[in-house]
């Protein structure tokens, strides 16, 4: 049976993962290169969204993710991990757009999504632009800060137990059946461990390679507008239907469908774009500059209102924009953790007992492996262990 | 202007006014921004055009024949048509742009409208100058407390004093300028606190002695200051500010060599205004983005690497004046002088200055960098600061986090204000931490040099103006000295380098993103 663990990357995906093995009694180690959440975790916006999911996998593990973030809400405290079930209002930019929309959201509440039809939008969102057609209200999305629901998962995986042990991580350290008996860091220190989690977000790509269980994991960059802080005139997460065309897209160029929410501190949110130029960390202005329109189009007042900050990250996506959780078949021990694309933090308390039931070998906190075979690394492989 | 510019130059300072100066005798064909109303920066900071007859306020300037001499060149090429000058443009961003570089400004001339300008060149040339640092203590968000630059700021800029009792304090020779421009329109400073004792000039003579100019202007604000009978006190230091709706008193205090407070020598002191300087941190919003290196500077702030022309690491990216470190107006004109000839030379242009000027160029800037880097060593932070501040002390004014919880993220494992940040929301606020931020690197990192968090937005932009931008046809472009102020009037395919883009109400027609 596993008992040590070596979690790889303490974003908030490694973090989970602490926080539920720890639970589960098993001991554990995390590692990461910087402090806690500086990675991609420190980049996104920490929607945790139900609504701009098809049904299949993704959606089966948000759902379940979905009510792990409110039991972490209950253990820990909501406002350590700025909890805020505020709910989302999607709206349509047309009449085809509405339909398309509403038939959308009618396969979503067949796999168990609620979700209210609205007419007249601006009973939700008086400020909402006079022209738009209808939406769909997800009354279950929410959000949680990023850095902080991290570092809060991370401490109380340490409170359980846990340790936090700064490095780089090199290689694996392999016995002579092929399984993994620890990590070697850059510095040279080796973890001992029966099983490691790659957890390194956006660069679980090349953490897989140095384990010797490569999976593809890339970029792709995102950039979020802040603006000045306002009193409350956003309520909910609004976003325009395109987005959920563009989150299961796979073309290669630009995309832009805005997200905007207020936060607490009274600042807008508007994000993001989705574009793959690997690694480039240069200022894209089109890409603010469209980001603007489409959130002034939403809402006509935000044309007056000052943008304070931009910033941008990367998400780590997998060829088929499902993440990847599980065990590698080529190297017993490993288990992969990364992935998770533009969804990484509504989905990391899910994957973390994902990621502990298949360490436990049975069912934690209401992951069952069976159920989430989707997401397995056996999808990238032939049957002979070789990526296809 | 109707051919491209040859060069942008962002910032009219010293740096920037003197670099514009240069590139223009030179040949090329330059496009000067400034957010300000009127040319000269910090040092040469003047009320509007308009306001000038009614503000008077050449008495509180120094080298003003060179600045007129710089303005009158500028005005010669504006004429010409090979300067297009941009008083009132904030640029929020700067991008390479094929081989050049593309900036994009606000025009805001017309304010509360804000036009979205861009305009290209194949080089670019950073003055942006530098802006007081901060270090808080108990009081210090009271109004009426401001920083030595804005006290000066709004005396060169508008002529007015912010109040009739002033007490300065901070450390660096640049209080001295502010109390005696203050004192020159009658108000009373009851006290400078300069934290720094004078001894410590002592250790580097050298750069002393090679910059007499530097030693002639120190005497004559001390002259001044004993003239209105100003108390200088040296080795003492504004611990805290006390008040209601506005600052009432300051306690001031000795220190002890590590800059802690000495038991038993708090004052208090009744005053209406407070100045405070603890030097400056360069303005660097726009170079980061670029990826240009930096370097670590004497006085504690990151600073823009450059070889000995002003050139950043960054291919056809220059950068002049206090972007480089803290200097004062005669080095920052030398700079903006030197990274022009740079610019000159690699453009290939054909006037570029003779051999022997360069020279020259370049050893005064080195010798005045060499005095600049002994300022800042006599010129320390003190390293004891901190213990002025209790828990409840703010030190992130806009997001109001204070010193106990900045204390607690470092207890917790944050190891520099991007991560504060992250975990206190300190820095996240209107200023971005441009005023908090060297506090909070202090306060949590305790060594190496601040380095500012990146800001791909370097000044406050509307949506609005933003959008425009893009629903702006791609590749429109306008000629520069046609007053062109809406979409319309650009003429699309012309060579012409400046686009601007005018805030229309009726912009909905913009292309579906699929
Ligand atoms: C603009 C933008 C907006 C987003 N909005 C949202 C949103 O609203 N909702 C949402 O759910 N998601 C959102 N995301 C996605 C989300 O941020 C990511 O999916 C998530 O943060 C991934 O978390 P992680 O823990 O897997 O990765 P990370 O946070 O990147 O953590 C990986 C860690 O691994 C460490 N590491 C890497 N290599 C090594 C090594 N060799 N040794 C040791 N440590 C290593 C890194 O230092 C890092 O800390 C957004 C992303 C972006 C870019
Ligand atoms: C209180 C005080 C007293 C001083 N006293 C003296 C003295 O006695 N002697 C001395 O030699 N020096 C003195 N100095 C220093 C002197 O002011 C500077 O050395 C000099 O102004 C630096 O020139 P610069 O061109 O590098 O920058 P600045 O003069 O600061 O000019 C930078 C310019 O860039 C513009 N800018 C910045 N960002 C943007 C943007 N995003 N968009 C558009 N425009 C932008 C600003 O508006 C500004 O006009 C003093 C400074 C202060 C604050």
């Amino acid at each position: 049976m596993t008992r040590k663990v070596v979690v790889v990357g303490a974003g908030v995906v490694g973090a989970a993962c602490a926080f539920h093995a720890a639970s589960a009694g098993l001991d554990v180690t995390v590692t990461d290169r910087g402090p806690v959440g500086a990675g991609t975790t420190s980049r996104g916006e920490g929607n945790v969204l139900l609504s701009d999911k098809e049904p299949g996998p993704e959606l089966a593990l948000a759902r379940l993710s979905r009510t792990l973030w409110d039991e972490a809400g209950q253990e820990l405290g909501p406002d350590t991990l700025e909890l805020e079930a505020k709910g989302g209002l999607v709206v349509a930019s047309g009449a085809e757009n509405l339909a398309a929309l509403q038939e959308f959201a009618a396969r979503q509440e067949a796999a168990g999504v609620r979700v209210e039809r609205v007419d007249r939008v601006r009973d939700l969102e008086p400020h909402l632009a006079p022209d738009i057609p209808g939406g769909v209200h997800y009354p279950q999305d929410a959000q949680v800060q990023p850095v902080l629901a991290a570092a809060a998962l991370l401490r109380a995986a340490l409170r359980r137990g846990a340790r936090f042990h700064p490095g780089e991580v090199a290689g694996a350290v392999t016995g002579r059946d092929g399984r993994v008996t620890g990590v070697r860091t850059a510095a040279g220190d080796v973890l001992p461990a029966d099983a490691v989690v790659n957890a390194a977000g956006t660069w679980g790509g090349e953490v897989g390679r140095r384990l010797g269980a490569p999976v593809e994991v890339l970029p792709r960059r995102g950039f979020v507008l802040v603006t000045e802080p306002l009193p409350p005139m956003v309520r909910h997460k609004v976003y325009s239907a395109d987005y959920v065309a563009n989150v299961a897209s796979s073309d290669a160029g630009l995309e832009t469908s805005c997200v905007v929410e207020g936060t607490r501190g009274g600042t807008v949110l508007i994000g993001a774009s989705r574009e793959r130029v690997g690694f480039d960390t240069t200022m894209n202005t089109a890409v603010v500059a469209r980001l603007a329109a489409q959130a002034c189009r939403l809402f006509p007042f935000l044309r007056g209102v000052h943008l304070m900050r931009a910033y941008r990250g990367f998400r780590p996506y997998c060829p088929d924009h499902l993440p990847v959780v599980g065990p590698d078949p080529r190297v017993p021990g490993v288990v992969h953790a990364c992935g998770h694309e533009g969804a990484g933090v509504g989905l990391a308390p899910a994957t973390g007992a994902l990621v502990t039931a298949h360490l436990l070998g049975r069912p934690w906190r209401g992951a069952d492996p069976a159920a989430h075979t989707g997401l397995l690394p056996d999808r990238f492989l032939t049957p002979g262990g070789v990526p296809q | 202007m109707t051919d491209p510019a040859d060069l942008i130059v962002v910032g009219a300072g010293p740096a920037g006014l003197a670099a514009a100066a240069t590139a223009l005798a030179g040949g090329l064909r330059v496009v000067l921004l400034d957010s300000g109303t009127a040319l000269g920066g910090q040092y040469w900071r003047h009320p509007p055009e308009h306001a000038r007859a009614a503000v008077p306020t050449d008495d509180l300037h120094h080298g003003l024949d060179r600045y007129r001499a710089l303005c009158k060149a500028l005005a010669q090429h504006r004429t010409s048509g090979r300067l297009d000058l941009r008083l009132e443009h904030h640029v929020w961003s700067a991008v390479r742009d094929g081989d050049g570089f593309a900036v994009h400004a606000v025009d805001r001339h017309e304010a509360p409208r804000e036009t979205a300008v861009v305009v290209r060149a194949p080089r670019l040339l950073v003055a942006t100058g530098a802006y007081d640092r901060q270090l808080p203590f108990p009081g210090w968000d009271l109004p009426g407390v401001l920083t030595i630059g804005g006290l000066q700021a709004l005396l060169k800029g508008g002529g007015v004093a912010a109040g009739s009792r002033v007490a300065l304090g901070g450390t660096g020779p640049f209080l001295l300028p502010v109390a005696a421009g203050l004192a020159a329109r009658g108000v009373e400073v009851v006290e400078v606190c300069e934290a720094a004792h004078p001894r410590a000039w002592l250790r580097h003579p050298g750069p002393l002695l090679r910059n007499p100019g530097k030693w002639a202007e120190g005497a004559g604000y001390a002259a001044a200051l004993v003239r209105h009978r100003v108390p200088l006190r040296p080795r003492a230091a504004i611990v805290a500010a006390e008040g209601g709706e506005r600052v009432t008193a300051v306690r001031i205090a000795s220190l002890a060599p590590d800059g802690s407070p000495r038991p038993g020598t708090e004052r208090r002191v009744e005053v209406d205004a407070v100045g405070v300087g603890w030097g400056f941190a360069p303005q660097l919003d726009l170079l980061v983005p670029l990826g240009c290196a930096l370097t670590d500077g004497v006085d504690g702030n990151a600073v823009v690497a450059v070889d000995e022309g002003m050139r950043t690491t960054v291919p056809g990216l220059y950068t002049a004046g206090e972007t480089c470190g803290v200097g004062g107006a005669a080095l920052a004109v030398n700079e903006g002088r030197l990274a022009a000839a740079s610019v000159l030379a690699d453009s290939r242009a054909t006037r570029v200055p003779a051999d022997k000027h360069l020279a020259a160029l370049r050893s005064a800037v080195a010798r005045q960098r060499a005095f600049a880097r002994a300022m800042a060593l006599a010129h320390p932070l003190p390293p004891a600061w901190s213990s002025w501040l209790t828990d409840e002390t703010v030190v992130c004014r806009c997001e109001e986090v204070t010193a106990g919880a900045i204390r607690s993220a470092r207890a917790d494992g944050a190891h520099d204000h991007r991560q504060v940040k992250q975990l206190t929301r300190a820095g996240m606020g209107w200023c971005q931490g441009r005023m908090c931020g060297p506090a909070v690197h202090c306060l949590t990192a305790r060594r190496g040099a601040y380095e500012p968090a990146e800001r791909l937005v370097a000044t406050p932009v509307t949506l609005g103006a933003l959008a425009d931008l893009d629903e702006a046809p791609a590749g429109t472009t306008c000629t520069a000295d046609t007053a062109c102020t809406a979409v319309t009037a650009c003429t699309a395919g012309t060579t012409g380098t400046v686009c601007t883009q005018a805030s229309t109400d009726n912009g909905e027609t913009d292309k579906e993103c699929s």
